[in-house]
Parts: C-alpha cells; sequence; structure tokens
C-alpha cells in the first residue's frame, strides 16, 4: 500500500480548557475511505475541525502528505487539497446556487471536477443556478454542499454527518452517488450515524467514543457486537476512575 | 423659489453624506465592526489629500490618484494590525478601541496640523455654476453628487458581481465556512476596510473643496454618515444613498427656517424616522 | 437555598472585610478633608469624586448592562443647564435643585431609552452621541441660558449656598464625595440585587437570560434610566464647581465621555473597583503630563487602545487574577468546612429559589 495520504499521530484536542480528544491515531490510505462513527459528543465534529483547520492542534499531530499541518488554518488547509461537506451543509444564504459552487472552485486546483461536471452529476442544481441556496429543499442542498466541496478539486475529501436531517430517498440517491464521486481520484472520510451505511462505503471504520478511539478496523470484517460495545463502551475501560 | 433651491442643495449635499456613510456600510456589511473613528479618518484624509496638493502643487481632484491608494493602504494596515484583534462575540473591543483611535488621530492632527480651518484650493471649479430655470447649481456640488452615485453604482457591482464581492458576502454570512473554501478572513477584512479608506479619501476631497476643515469636526462627519446609513437601512448601499439625499434635504430646510437649525433639523428627522421605522426606510439585513 | 453541612456560601472573606474596614477609615480622612487640606487640593479631589461618579456610571451602563453609550455627555449638560435654569430663573435653592435635577434626569432619560434601544451594539453608541448633539444644538439656540456662547451662575444664587468662600468650597466638596458614595453605594447594591443580578446573566448570555424568563428590555431600561437620574445629578455637581455653562463644555464628549471610558477601560470594565483604580491613575497622568496637551490625550487613546487589546479586564482584572482579591463583592464563594480548599471560582447563582 501507497504511503498514507493523511496521518493523526496522537491528537489531542481542547476547547479552551475542556479536552474533546485524547492521544487520537488515525490513518487514510491514498484513494482509502475510512468511516467515523460513534455516538455524540465522542468527538467525530472535533475530529472534523481539527482536521480542516477550523481548530487549531499541535502542528505534527496531523500528517497530509507528509507535511504536519495540524498547527494551519482553515485556509491554509484548504489549499493544500483538504475539502470539507459540513455538517447541516452552511451554504452561504446571500450567494445564489452556482456561486455557492463558483466560492467552492476559488483556489483554482487542477482535476476533473468543473461547474459542468458538477451541473451533470447534479442536473436539478443547473436548473436552480440562479436560486438562493436558501430556497433549494434540503437534499438539494446537500448536493450543492458536495458540489461545492469537489469543485475544489480535493485529494482528501471530508463528509460530516451527511444523512442527518434528510429523507431516507434522498440519502439513498446520495449514497449511491458518493462511491463514483470518490472514483475520480480522492481519499474520503465519512462521519455517519448511520453504520450500515457507513460500513457500506467505507473499507476501513474507526469507532469514538469519549474523544478515544474505542475500535478500528476492516469495515467488511468488524461484528456488530464489536461496534455496540465500542459505540457504548465497557464500564471497566472508560467508566469513572 | 429659495426652498426649490434648498432641496435641490440640499439634495446635492446629501451625496457628500452618502459618500461618508458609504464607507461605514462596507465594514459593517462584512465584518459587523462599526468604526467610532470614521469621521476623524475622513479629516485625516483631508489633511493628507491638502498635504499632496501643496506639496506636488497639483488640483484635489488629482490628488485623488495619491490618496485614494494611500488611504487604501492605511485601511488594510489598520485592521490587519489593529482591528482584526478586536473582532469577535463581543462589542466592546471593536467599540473602544475605534474610539480611542478616534482620539489619538484627532489629538495628532491638532500637534501637527494645529486647530486653524483648512481648506483645499479647487480653483475655478469652486464658482463656477450651471443655470437651470433660474437655479444656480454649483459645478462642485452636482461633481460631488455624481460621484457619489458612480462610487455606490460600483460598490454595488463590486458586491455584487465579482469575486471579491462573493467573498465578501461569504465571509459576512459565515466566517468559519468561508475560511474552509480558502478564503483568509483577516486578509477579507483588511480588503474591506481599503475599500471603505478608499471611499473615504474621495469623501475627504470633497469635504475640504466644499468647506473648511478642521481636526475637531470628524465626529460630526461620523455622525451624519451614521444617520445616513440608518435612515436608508441597514445593508442597502441605494438606501444610503437615499438617506444621505434625505439628510441633506432636511438639513437645507432647516437652515433656510432660521440659520442655526440647519444640523439640528438633520438630527431631528434621523430621530424621528428612528421612532417610526427603527430599521430605517429600505432594510435589507438585522443589525 | 442552605447548602449541605460540609460547606458553607459566603459572600465576604476576611480580605474584604479588612478592606472594606480600611475604605471606611479612608473616607472618615476624607471627609474632614476641608479641615486640612488647602483649596486648590479640595478642588482636585472634588474633581477627582466627580469623574469616579461618571465612571462607575458610565461601567455600569457599558461594563454590567451592555449599553456601551458615547452620549453620557447629553445628561451631564442637562445637568449643568437645569442647575442654572432653576437657581436663575424658578429661584429655587441650589440644594433643592438638585434634588429636582436628580428626578428630572430620570424622566428624560426614559423616552430617550424608549427610542434609542431601538439601535444595537455600535449603532446604539452612535444613536446616544445624536442625543447628545440635539442637546447640545438646542441649549444653543436657548438666548435666555445665554445661547452659544454660555452663562455664569449670578453671585446671589452662588451665595446662597454659603455665605463664605471656604465654606462654598467645603460644601462643593462635600457633596461631590457625596454623590461618589452614593453612586458607588448604589451600583453595588443594585448588583447585588435580583435586577442586578439578572444584569449579570444578560451581559454573560442574552439568549439564555431571556429563556429564564428575564426581561431584558425592561431590565436594561431600569439601568439607563437610573444611570441617566445620576449622570444628571454629577453633571449639576459639575458646572456648580465650575460655576459657568455653555453648550460645548456641558456637551463636550471629550471631557464627559472620552475621559471617562479611558477611566473605566484602564481600569478595569465590568468590575466595580475598576473606576476606582482608573480614576487614580488618570489623574496621576493628568498631573504628571497635563503640560503637554494633545500629546497627553494621544498618549492616554494609546494607553487605554493597548489595554482594550492585549488587558481587556484592565488593571483591576490583572490585580483580581493575582490576588483574588475582591473589594466589592458580588458573587458567593463556596468555602468547604473541613479544612478543604476553597473554591477559588465565585458563583454568581441566583439565589431565589
Amino acid at each position: 500500500m501507497a504511503d498514507p495520504v493523511l496521518q493523526i499521530r496522537s491528537l489531542d484536542a481542547f476547547y479552551g480548557d475542556f479536552q474533546a480528544l485524547f492521544s487520537l491515531d488515525l490513518e487514510v490510505a491514498s484513494d482509502g475511505v475510512i468511516a467515523i462513527i460513534g455516538a455524540n459528543g465522542a468527538g467525530k465534529s472535533t475530529l472534523m475541525r481539527s482536521i480542516s483547520g477550523m481548530l487549531q492542534n499541535r502542528p505534527d499531530s496531523i500528517l497530509y502528505q507528509g507535511e504536519p499541518i495540524g498547527g494551519l488554518r482553515a485556509d491554509q488547509v484548504a489549499g493544500k487539497g483538504i475539502a470539507l461537506v459540513p455538517e447541516g451543509r452552511q451554504l452561504f444564504p446571500s450567494l445564489s446556487v452556482e456561486e455557492n459552487l463558483i466560492i467552492g472552485g476559488r483556489m483554482r486546483r487542477p482535476g476533473p471536477w468543473s461547474l459542468a461536471a458538477i451541473y451533470d452529476l447534479f442536473p436539478i442544481l443547473q436548473e436552480r443556478r440562479h436560486q438562493a441556496s436558501t430556497s433549494l429543499s434540503g437534499g438539494q442542498q446537500q448536493m450543492v454542499a458536495i458540489g461545492r466541496a469537489l469543485m475544489a478539486n480535493p485529494s482528501l475529501l471530508m463528509f460530516d454527518e451527511i444523512s442527518l436531517g434528510l429523507a431516507p430517498v434522498i440519502i439513498r440517491q446520495i449514497y449511491e452517488v458518493l462511491p463514483k464521486i470518490i472514483a475520480t481520484g480522492m481519499s474520503a472520510i465519512i462521519v455517519e450515524q448511520d453504520i450500515s451505511k457507513a460500513l457500506e462505503v467505507s473499507s476501513h471504520v474507526y469507532c469514538l467514543q469519549e474523544g478515544r478511539v474505542s475500535l478500528s478496523g476492516q469495515s467488511d470484517t468488524i461484528t456488530r457486537e464489536q461496534i455496540s460495545e465500542a459505540y457504548f463502551g465497557a464500564r471497566s475501560d472508560h467508566g469513572l476512575a | 423659489m429659495d426652498w426649490l433651491n434648498a432641496i435641490v442643495q440640499g439634495t446635492l449635499l446629501g451625496g457628500l453624506y452618502a459618500l461618508f456613510a458609504a464607507g461605514l456600510s462596507i465594514i459593517f456589511g462584512v465584518m459587523r465592526l462599526v468604526n467610532i473613528a470614521h469621521g476623524d479618518l475622513i479629516v485625516l484624509a483631508a489633511y493628507l489629500g491638502l498635504t499632496i496638493t501643496m506639496l506636488l502643487g497639483i488640483h484635489p481632484l488629482v490628488a485623488l490618484l495619491v490618496l485614494v491608494p494611500v488611504m487604501a493602504l492605511i485601511g488594510y494596515g489598520l485592521q490587519r494590525l489593529i482591528l482584526n484583534r478586536t473582532l469577535g462575540e463581543d462589542i466592546l473591543p471593536p467599540l473602544l478601541v475605534t474610539f480611542g483611535l478616534s482620539v489619538i488621530i484627532q489629538n495628532a492632527l491638532l500637534e501637527v496640523y494645529t486647530a486653524d480651518p483648512q481648506k483645499l484650493q479647487a480653483g475655478a471649479l469652486e464658482i463656477a455654476s450651471l443655470n437651470i430655470g433660474g437655479l444656480a447649481i454649483g459645478y462642485l456640488p452636482l461633481l460631488m453628487f455624481v460621484t457619489a452615485v458612480i462610487v455606490i453604482a460600483g460598490l454595488q457591482f463590486i458586491f455584487y458581481r465579482t469575486a471579491l464581492g462573493r467573498a465578501f458576502r461569504a465571509v459576512s454570512d459565515n466566517q468559519d465556512i468561508a475560511q474552509l473554501m480558502g478564503l483568509n478572513r483577516r486578509h477579507i477584512f483588511a480588503v474591506a476596510m481599503a475599500l471603505s479608506l478608499a471611499v473615504v479619501a474621495i469623501a475627504a476631497i470633497f469635504l475640504g473643496t466644499r468647506t473648511s476643515f478642521d481636526p475637531a469636526v470628524g465626529g460630526g462627519r461620523l455622525i451624519f454618515g451614521f444617520e445616513a446609513v440608518i435612515i436608508g437601512g441597514l445593508g442597502n448601499l441605494w438606501g444610503t444613498l437615499a438617506g444621505g439625499i434625505i439628510l441633506g434635504v432636511a438639513q437645507a430646510i432647516g437652515a433656510q427656517l432660521h440659520p442655526g437649525w440647519q444640523i439640528l433639523a438633520g438630527h431631528i428627522v434621523f430621530l424621528a424616522i428612528l421612532a417610526v421605522r427603527p430599521r430605517g426606510l429600505f432594510p435589507r439585513m438585522d443589525g | 437555598m442552605t447548602g449541605p453541612a460540609s460547606h458553607q456560601i459566603e459572600r465576604s472573606t476576611l480580605a474584604t472585610r479588612l478592606g472594606l474596614l480600611a475604605g471606611a477609615a479612608v473616607l472618615l480622612a476624607l471627609a474632614l478633608a476641608p479641615a486640612y487640606l488647602g483649596r486648590a487640593d479640595l478642588r482636585l479631589l472634588g474633581e477627582i469624586f466627580l469623574y469616579l461618579s461618571l465612571a462607575s456610571l458610565w461601567n455600569l451602563l457599558a461594563g454590567y448592562a451592555g449599553l456601551v453609550s458615547v452620549g453620557q455627555q447629553a445628561f451631564v449638560g442637562i445637568g449643568g443647564y437645569l442647575l442654572f435654569a432653576l437657581t436663575i430663573f424658578g429661584g429655587v435653592h441650589p440644594l433643592i435643585a438638585l434634588l429636582i435635577i436628580f428626578v428630572a434626569g430620570g424622566l428624560v432619560s426614559m423616552p430617550i431609552a424608549a427610542l434609542i434601544f431601538r439601535l444595537r451594539g455600535a449603532y446604539f453608541a452612535i444613536g446616544t452621541w445624536v442625543v447628545a448633539e440635539v442637546c447640545r444644538l438646542g441649549f444653543a439656540q436657548l438666548g435666555a441660558l445665554g445661547g452659544g456662547s454660555g452663562i455664569s451662575l449670578p453671585v446671589k444664587v452662588v451665595k446662597s449656598i454659603a455665605s463664605s468662600r471656604a465654606g462654598r468650597e467645603a460644601a462643593s466638596y462635600w457633596l461631590a464625595l457625596g454623590v461618589a458614595v452614593l453612586v458607588i453605594a448604589i451600583a453595588w447594591l443594585f448588583l447585588r440585587s435580583r435586577r442586578g443580578l439578572a444584569l449579570t446573566a444578560i451581559r454573560d448570555n442574552e439568549l439564555a437570560a431571556a429563556s429564564l424568563g428575564i426581561d431584558i428590555w425592561r431590565t436594561k431600561f431600569v439601568v439607563y434610566s437610573m444611570v441617566g437620574a445620576l449622570t444628571t445629578l454629577v453633571g449639576a455637581l459639575i458646572f456648580l464647581q465650575k460655576l459657568r455653562i455653555s453648550p460645548d463644555a456641558a456637551f463636550s464628549v471629550n471631557d464627559w465621555t472620552a475621559f471617562v471610558i479611558f477611566i473605566v477601560v484602564i481600569g478595569g470594565i465590568g468590575t466595580l473597583e475598576g473606576p476606582i483604580i482608573g480614576t487614580i491613575v488618570f489623574f496621576l497622568l493628568r498631573e504628571t503630563l497635563a503640560d503637554l496637551g494633545t500629546i497627553y490625550l494621544i498618549v492616554l487613546g494609546i494607553v487605554a487602545t493597548i489595554v482594550m487589546l492585549f488587558a481587556p479586564k484592565g488593571l483591576w482584572g490583572a490585580i483580581k487574577h493575582f490576588t483574588g482579591f475582591q473589594l466589592f463583592p458580588l458573587g458567593y464563594r463556596v468555602r468547604l468546612a473541613k479544612g478543604g480548599k476553597q473554591d477559588s471560582a465565585s458563583m454568581k447563582r441566583d439565589a431565589e429559589g
């Protein structure tokens, strides 16, 4: 296997005095797809914020293509080719659909994704391109959020809770296109509450609990029992000391 | 005829107030910053304009070629070095720091230029006027008004038709997510302040050619600009122009009634509009 | 609410009680000052007390209620002009006039609050300035009060305070000292009251406070009118000391707002002790640098800006951080009974329920 695109080495993350991640280790292989699961408050969002630079940490706790990026700001991380589809979509309300996409591509990194390619993938967005992004349905907004991240032609694309708050039929559609997107040549991290979806698209899965990795393994060999134990934790390991 | 004249002159004066206001509008729109030193920066720019015209022996309008980039540079530096540190949830730091800047600038100007009133000499342009149906319309006020319209149209174009404007709006909507697009908000904020002070430079040249100025007049210019912004409605540039005109006309009518009532009439119209329409006449965004 | 037996809840510490004792001693010494201080020193002290009052009042507005006003000179000027109008045209004795002015200040501030509370944050600040400008321009139009050039307090009125000059200056001094003590006492008692606790809750989190059923508008309204009434009173005392008033002096943004803001920021905004420290620093700077004129103002502006940027809690914040000392305790401390260590965090918890 080639060198990993992302390596996280004993990452501690803090919000002020509150520690949200404890000595966390994680790896994403080049062209690999990992899933991150865990209960609310397990540290998934903090991990996304740390990698994307919205939360700054010790520089060498996060290596991207061998380079320490833990201390960089989000705009610097974005310039390196890491894109995030944020939880809750978070489109820019005062930008039209097309402007949301264009601003995603403002780094002008070379790659397969362009406005035309996004419209090819999600034809409905072309119809709606001059509308305010807030006028779209939840599923369409998620398409814009994905398109906006793709416009950066990232080497590593992260999806934070993409199915949260969407109708099952929309979730199914999104998971149908996801493998195709990733197959255009990128690594991906998928944060997901829906465990079966997470296992389906990923090759490797990490389960977080109370800011630590409680389980990691191949997505196709891991068992339901292992997951439910890692999800809720064995009291002897993480109970009150 | 006197009344018609007052309304016309007030409208043209409104252009100047819209120029004061446009700079405030830009930075409020992009970063919710209200710059208490805005008026003093206008006066600073007027003095720099004076120095430039004296040193180079050029017409004040030509001096804009130097003054606009100089003020933009000052704005960029001010934002990067000082004001960016004050931005956050708490409204106190930006308010108090810009208030401190206001006092610093005002007294520094006193120290360098003394309290003597100064004026920019625009030569024949100052007295030339156009006669329309018995109304004498000065070329200078007319130029001032036309410039205000062009500046506002230009800002409108930048905000809604360019990549920079997209960046401004994206950062204004959501700073964190904008950073994910590779936008460095500190830089974007500084560019917005540079743009604001570029407009300030234009306003300052017209202020200085129209009337005399001294280091103490900054507070008043801030208030006029602020009143135009609130009357027009937050976040609406054309509204700001309308607000400037309403303020200018109110002042001109006040002055027509009684010489001591000019400024007072403007303030009272502002307070009256605030009482009836607290969000201004054409609001686009929430304070 | 009584806590379990393992700890007790208290407001003051030993240091606080000693501090208050020392404070009382200082207050007594100050009250007797006319007996042993010269005229110039007395005047300076009087001015210090009036600035201390203005600073404490502005701090209550900006530091506690989040109402950053740059227009408090409106109330100072109204107070000054009312004093002149009441004594000259109403024939009211100056001391009675002060009581009327206090009430009038409160009444005037209410419609002003109703109007400018429509503006938020920094726009509120500039709105207060507009109101002050309206007052300045308005009083300049009143010919009976001297118009733009101002008016002096007639000798007859001045003599009605006390017949001797020394007596007048002592009276003026005691009034200034009295109002400073009054303002600080009111601020302290108010912040300890239920409404004061509500105010702290609003400052800490407006949304959460609203969800707890605190009427934010009303709480701010009460603070604004109370501060307005007291600021008007202080304004009357300022011009009782000066004996002459003009619109530019009465409604000066530099004298009655800029300096006051610098005092509070340097001393420590949002603390009762901050304005005291700030006033001392301000007058020390002024007495040593005043000859420098505008340079002094530039230095003051730079110092205040630097404090705001790098030590936003001011000098008192730094002192409190390193010593934990509070002269005017507002919160509660939890003490563990069994010789346990004291919880350093004072709990600002509403004790109701």
